[in-house]
């Protein structure tokens, strides 16, 4: 049986090859669990729950099973800390809020649209082809 | 508050605080988790011993202290999101954000290439660049990959190569979760156990207050780290090594940090609440970084490559 892995980052990208440069597939959310099929260094294969494949940096997957909510009691049995992380746990987005309350004058929305900056791999690989760049491992 | 008076108002009032907290801090400090481990180890020791707790109840007494004994690799890739967020606000508040719509893609394009070749591409939320209003020489970055930059420093590059290497300096700085380190240790074992395993995904309002504590006093050990103390000479040593490694990866000369740091010698005032109080003197650091590059050798400039930086730049 293949190892198991969660998505461990917000918004996760299968990619039809093992780089950043390679294009986009489909999502993966997170949580989400995936089955690694093969490894190539850091970039691994894998297959999501609902029968699609792509690549993914290990950097975005975890062993742990995250839960996603409280009270879930099937993946939780049995599982010790280092086995399962509670997403949501901790310092979230209702400590985030009660932060704000106490600090009204920070200015989130600034980085909100900051964090909406992403480039794409199509626009990555323009922009090393106009740069005359060539990384490692070259534009492919 | 004019802006610069507001700086050196939040300057004072972070080198206050800091003076408080180390304070008050340092009983915690002296008895740190591991501490608590052994005290437990020993406790439980007697205590079965003497035929006070059973083993099973010693059993679960030194689990619960050894399960404190934490560090901030154990904060979730989403709780450094979180902290980054707010690090990232205190940031912006220090300085404003320059609105360039085209400079600030051309810098995400930069930087979130430079990021894709670093040991640790994928956060939680992804790594994004934005420039600040501000003559100060300065680059922060904020746990999880939001990285700012001011005019002041962008002044001091030349060439994207040189732009390249500051911000793979700050990636650095994200990828080996530099941030989280500033945290206090008592505050780090503080919020890992407020909620264990079991804790439910919405806080009561008590511990919602103490987490909310806990969270704000772990961003003022960072922002005072960030703008008043600056990490250790070793943190900006590994970062710098960090950025001739990815600058070597993406195709960029690691000679434009040597440029950088030529123009940031001769601008830098000592003494001033930039990156002249924050990091290691440019000269040291050169040292440093020829030591892993070799001579240096000028910086080629393909014509695309200046064009649309000097594009870019216009108006910085």
């Amino acid at each position: 049986m293949s190892e198991m892995f969660s998505v461990q980052i917000r918004d996760g990208r299968l990619r039809a090859r093992p780089s950043f440069l390679g294009k986009i597939t489909g999502p993966v959310a997170y949580g989400d669990r995936v089955a690694v099929a093969a490894r190539r260094g850091a970039w691994w294969r894998v297959a999501t729950q609902d029968g699609r494949e792509g690549w993914l940096h290990q950097s975005a997957l975890t062993s742990k099973t995250i839960q996603l909510k409280a009270g879930t009691r099937d993946v939780r049995t049995g599982a010790t800390e280092d086995e399962l992380a509670l997403a949501g746990k901790g310092f979230n987005s209702q400590v985030e809020a009660a932060y704000r309350r106490r600090h009204p004058g920070l200015d989130y929305t600034r980085l909100d649209r900051m964090a909406a900056d992403r480039v794409s791999p199509e626009q990555m690989t323009a922009f090393l082809i106009e740069g005359e760049l060539e990384p490692e491992g070259g534009r492919q | 508050m004019k802006t610069a008076n507001r700086r050196q108002f939040l300057h004072d009032a972070v080198r206050w605080s800091m003076a408080a907290g180390g304070l008050s801090l340092a009983p915690l400090l002296i008895h740190g988790c591991q501490s608590m481990g052994e005290v437990a180890d020993v406790a439980t020791a007697i205590g079965t011993a003497s035929g006070t707790i059973s083993e099973e109840q010693a059993a679960s007494i030194r689990k619960g202290a050894h399960a404190v004994a934490r560090s901030f690799e154990d904060f979730t890739p989403e709780q450094e999101y979180y902290i980054g967020r707010t690090v990232g606000a205190a940031i912006l508040d220090t300085y404003p954000a320059y609105d360039a719509a085209g400079l600030n893609r051309y810098v995400n394009l930069l930087g979130q290439t430079l990021a894709a070749a670093s040991d640790r591409p994928e956060t939680f939320g992804g790594y994004h660049f934005l420039v600040q209003d501000s003559d100060d020489i300065n680059a922060l970055s904020a746990p999880g990959g939001l990285i700012f930059l001011t005019r002041g420093m962008l002044r001091c590059c030349r060439t994207e190569d040189g732009l390249a290497a500051l911000l793979a300096h700050e990636i650095g700085h994200v990828q080996s979760k530099d941030g989280l380190r500033a945290i206090k240790q008592a505050r780090v074992t503080e919020a890992l156990t407020i909620i264990g395993i079991e804790g439910a995904r919405h806080l009561g309002g008590e511990d919602l207050a103490k987490l909310t504590q806990t969270f704000e006093d772990s961003i003022s050990d960072i922002t005072r780290t960030l703008i008043v103390n600056g990490y250790s000479r070793e943190l900006e040593r590994q970062a710098d090594r960090t950025a001739v490694t990815l600058l070597q990866r993406v195709g960029y000369a690691p000679d434009a940090l040597i440029d950088v740091l030529t123009v940031m010698g001769q601008r830098l005032v000592p003494g001033r609440p930039d990156f002249a109080s924050t990091h290691p003197s440019p000269e040291s650091r050169m040292a440093e970084v020829t030591g892993l590059i070799g001579p240096y050798s000028p910086v080629r400039r393909p014509a695309a490559r200046q064009r649309r930086f000097d594009k870019a730049m216009a108006g910085v």
